[in-house]
């Protein structure tokens, strides 16, 4: 994985999985205390704690068409190459809360990327599930959310396909204006 | 045209091309919907799954496709990622591997437009995953 949105999407197909209705993806960024952390919690079936342990073993899943399960493996390790640590809590039938920290400045950690698209896709392509993004940013935040959008623009509107481009952009845009105030964070 | 920034924006700008919209919309009933699953493991993800999905949802919307984009897991076929399902109305779904950008332009041309198989299909019973 070479950012960290592309961690998103696949943690998050995790709590798919996990048959979540709600699921939470944090993303806050500070250059003040050079961290960046990312959380994605969901309200889905959650592990005992024997898988819950084992979710980092790249030789464990709970698929039956492949023998590796490498999406918490890859977050783990690109987490402790720049400095950082990834967390794991579940409680069966409450759900998971995955939690990675990252050294901002660290010249291992992955470029943040697409991280909009990525919502976007999310949103459209799980209409049933509550998908609330919040962008953290020195203090201050912004967020969005699956019953957010349906409220504003009707049930049907998150299944419409013409929308991502434009889900893009208002995320986009108001992340930017969260970040703004630090123009040292633009080279990241 | 002035940035969007807020989804009453984006309520006022669709309902400016709601003639347009609702002429896509209510000419398909859902079961009339094209079906697009891409594979979203991390095995697909990894080989560039996201830019596909990217491209679908894009240029079926250009091209006025009435259609369903959404992720799945891993099928197990980890050796053709990207991988992508698709099922047109009515019949039964069809697994494409190694899709790239210019196969993706070909599966929506040939195979969504005119029910014309192209090259590159995983020719095996497999059953759907949710």
């Amino acid at each position: 994985m070479k950012e960290i949105a592309l961690h998103i999407l696949d943690i998050a197909q995790n709590s798919i999985r996990a048959e979540a209705d709600e699921i939470r993806i944090t993303l806050s960024e500070s250059l003040a205390s050079d961290t960046l952390s990312l959380v994605i919690a969901d309200n889905g079936k959650g592990m005992d704690e024997e898988s819950c342990r084992r979710a980092t073993d790249p030789y464990f899943t709970s698929r039956t068409t492949r023998k590796v399960g490498l999406g918490l493996p890859l977050l783990q390790m690109n987490s402790g190459m720049s400095g950082g640590n990834l967390t794991i809590e579940s409680e069966p039938g409450h759900g998971t809360t995955v939690t990675a920290t990252f050294r901002y400045s660290h010249v291992d950690r992955p470029p943040l990327g697409d991280v909009s698209g990525t919502i976007a896709l999310l949103i459209i392509s799980n209409p049933r599930i509550n998908i609330i993004y919040i962008h953290g940013c020195e203090g201050r935040e912004w967020s969005l959310s699956t019953s957010e959008i349906k409220e504003i623009l009707g049930d049907d509107a998150v299944t419409d396909l013409s929308i991502v481009s434009s889900l893009r952009e208002i995320i986009n845009e108001n992340v930017a204006e969260v970040r703004k105030f630090q123009p040292s964070y633009d080279k990241y | 045209m002035e940035k969007l920034k807020s989804l009453a924006d984006l309520k006022r700008i669709r309902e400016e091309a709601k003639e347009k919209l609702e002429l896509r919309v209510k000419g398909d009933n859902p079961e009339g919907l094209v079906q697009v699953k891409v594979a979203m493991a991390t095995c697909g993800i990894a080989s560039g799954a996201k830019p596909i999905m990217d491209f679908f949802v894009e240029e079926l919307d250009k091209r006025g496709i009435g259609a369903v984009v959404t992720q799945t897991g891993c099928m197990g076929y980890c050796y053709a990622e990207p991988t992508v399902e698709i099922q047109l109305p009515g019949q039964e779904p069809v697994v494409y591997g190694f899709v790239d950008r210019k196969k993706a332009d070909e599966i929506i041309e040939k195979y969504i437009k005119n029910g014309e198989l192209v090259d590159g299909i995983i020719p095996v019973n497999y059953e759907k995953i949710d």
